[in-house]
């Protein structure tokens, strides 16, 4: 049946498909522009917000960075910074079991990631380019220059504890790598905002906080699930802390982004931002009431809580992915910019 | 020097999309398609350093009503087709350029941004942080890939191929002073003509990226082009970003530290800590 209507006046209602697209939002071609409110489909209160757009296209140019990859990353060097800081405070306070867990899975964590990222790379021979300049005005750069002083302190810590040789230099790396660790966990989250991704730019102050609150998760999901029971009540108490930190830095963000947030709701992220929420606060409730006890128990809650912190790194990476490819995230939040700048006395 | 591309004039002929893959030896990014409008190459990337865009409204060519624009029959004022070149903008403040971790893009003495693609190792950082969606990947090598203004044409005082080929000069190339004057002189024409949705995109220094060293005259919004409304330079928020950074990695190392004072040494601890 042919919806097109042929009058004396030319021919009316053809090629309809086109018609809706032309000069307006149309939706992106992958067909998930028709945005639902709410999940169970509940009448939006507010009117979808209206934009312009070429075809639906993006405005921006998503970022070609492979999640496993970079998302991976994220995850490890936070495991890693984290795990630093931890193993030196149980090396402080007689902990010696949990520390050296913490400074092998620290050294692993920090290899796995320098690989990932060498692997990102679309020429991995050219890695050591990102060592001919040092610029402040590029997280990349900081961060190479970052591991290039942590990866060495972090493996010398966990080599010569497993080995014995050179405690004092061992002492050393232990403390060199701890002090660095936290710019390690909290640098990745300026290297995501320092871009033009909605998602990660407009939640440039909350996501080191998100991000550094999932190192911890991460770090003492690890002891607890590689360090005896009666060393680990400080990592249980750090993973209380850790998820309140993530989980109401998330929380803050989202209320702050406003419509970008979709992205954190919504799609793939969405659904791993979900995830990441009830295996932390699973991994930490479970971890931190049972992982003094028994030892499933805390094995179990510490693979939740290193679960949940991989979920959250995943999440923010598809968020951000999601909300580059909608142009409505760029057009309408700099619409809004405008309208609000033209609305100020002059 | 930059480009002024005055999109009145565009008739979509794509000569400038031509010229500057020749000129260039940019790769083939695909025979497509698309069926959405006449335009096949859909956008800016790697292997498409220009991009005529086809905008087709349903808006007479017009506003003003006694110019004897003859309605369309179903009485909708007719259509109207947008053509316009689009380019890198050669950012004053370049986030390509602040982002990239090598120092493979610079700054040249004609004040444009260009890769060394010697240099460039593939990490990707340029292309989410450009925010007009220039730069991009190719595939298959791995580089980052963009509008070079032809920095060898350029040393040798030619023009870029594209604002050589094209036929209506649509696309100027020039210093930016003199662009600018001859832009606006360009808009007040149009508005008199009874143009009034004519307007500069770009040209303004004092802009969310310190101005573009190519800029439009556009006949619509930004974004019905593809192009953002109020692009920023993302690094403009650097500086607070290292701030709450800094402050997020303070509260870990912080915490961290309370958590282990609170618990203090362990029952069995090796210095007979005997809480």
């Amino acid at each position: 049946m042919s919806t097109s209507d042929v009058g004396r006046e030319g021919v009316r209602g053809a090629r309809p498909d086109r018609e809706a697209m032309i000069g307006q939002g149309g939706h992106p071609p992958d067909g998930r522009g028709g945005r639902r409110r709410g999940r169970r489909g509940e009448k939006a209160m507010v009117p979808d917000a209206e934009f312009g757009s070429y075809y639906g296209k993006p405005i921006l140019n998503p970022p070609v960075w492979k999640a496993a990859d970079i998302a991976g990353y994220f995850f490890l060097g936070g495991l890693a910074g984290a795990g630093s800081v931890l193993a030196a405070g149980s090396q402080l306070t007689g902990r010696p079991a949990a520390a050296r867990a913490l400074k092998i899975s620290s050294l692993a964590a920090i290899s796995g990631s320098t690989a990932a990222l060498i692997h990102d790379l679309g020429r991995p021979g050219r890695f050591y380019n990102m060592l001919r300049v040092m610029k402040p005005t590029s997280p990349m750069s900081m961060g190479s220059w970052l591991l290039a002083a942590y990866g060495p302190a972090a493996g010398a810590a966990a080599v010569l504890d497993v080995t014995g040789l050179f405690p004092r230099l061992g002492r050393a790396a232990t403390a060199g790598a701890a002090v660095l660790g936290p710019g390690v966990a909290a640098y990745t989250a300026v290297l995501a905002a320092d871009t033009a991704v909605p998602a990660w730019h407009e939640g440039y102050r909350e996501l080191p906080f998100v991000f550094v609150g999932s190192a911890a998760v991460a770090a003492s999901g690890m002891a607890l699930a590689a360090a005896p029971p009666r060393e680990t009540a400080p990592m249980r108490t750090a993973a209380l802390c850790g998820a309140a930190l993530e989980l109401g830095a998330t929380k803050l963000m989202e209320r702050r982004l406003g419509l970008v947030a979709e992205n954190y709701r919504e799609g793939t992220g969405g659904r791993l931002m979900r995830a990441a929420r009830a295996l932390t606060v699973a991994g930490a409730a479970g971890g931190a009431l049972l992982g003094g006890q028994s030892r499933t128990a805390a094995v179990l809650g510490g693979a939740a809580l290193l679960a949940g912190s991989a979920c959250t790194r995943f999440g923010v990476f598809h968020a951000g992915i999601r909300s580059a490819e909608d142009p409505k995230y760029t057009v309408v939040p700099q619409r809004e910019r405008i309208r609000a700048r033209e609305a100020e006395p002059a | 020097m930059g480009f002024f591309t005055d999109t009145s004039v565009c008739i979509g002929c794509k000569a400038c999309e031509v010229a500057c893959k020749e000129w260039n030896a940019v790769p083939e990014d695909g025979l497509e398609f698309t069926g959405m409008s006449y335009d096949n190459t859909q956008g800016l990337g790697a292997d498409t350093w220009r991009h005529v865009a086809f905008i087709e409204q349903d808006r007479p060519v017009s506003t003003r009503p006694d110019d004897g624009t003859v309605p369309s029959a179903d009485g909708n004022g007719g259509m109207r087709w947008l053509m316009a070149s689009d380019v890198c903008k050669h950012c004053t403040h370049a986030a390509c350029l602040d982002v990239c971790p090598t120092g493979s893009l610079f700054r040249t003495e004609f004040g444009t941004v260009v890769v060394q693609e010697d240099i460039c190792n593939g990490c990707g950082y340029c292309i989410p942080a450009c925010p007009y969606g220039v730069i991009d990947q190719r595939k298959g090598d791995g580089r980052a890939w963009k509008c070079t203004l032809c920095y060898d044409r350029l040393g040798v005082g030619m023009e870029p191929a594209c604002a050589k080929a094209c036929p209506t000069d649509s696309i100027q190339y020039g210093p930016l002073d003199e662009l600018r004057e001859r832009a606006a002189m360009r808009v007040d024409q149009l508005h008199d003509m009874g143009v009034e949705d004519a307007r500069l995109y770009g040209h303004d220094p004092e802009d969310g990226v310190g101005g573009d060293g190519a800029f439009f005259l556009l006949l619509d919004e930004p974004e019905v082009y593809g192009l953002p409304p109020d692009p920023v330079v993302t690094t403009r928020d650097l500086p607070s970003m290292w701030r709450h950074a800094g402050a997020a990695a303070a509260a870990l190392a912080g915490g961290l530290a309370a958590v282990f004072a609170a618990h203090g040494l362990r029952d069995h601890g090796l210095r007979g800590g005997t809480r």
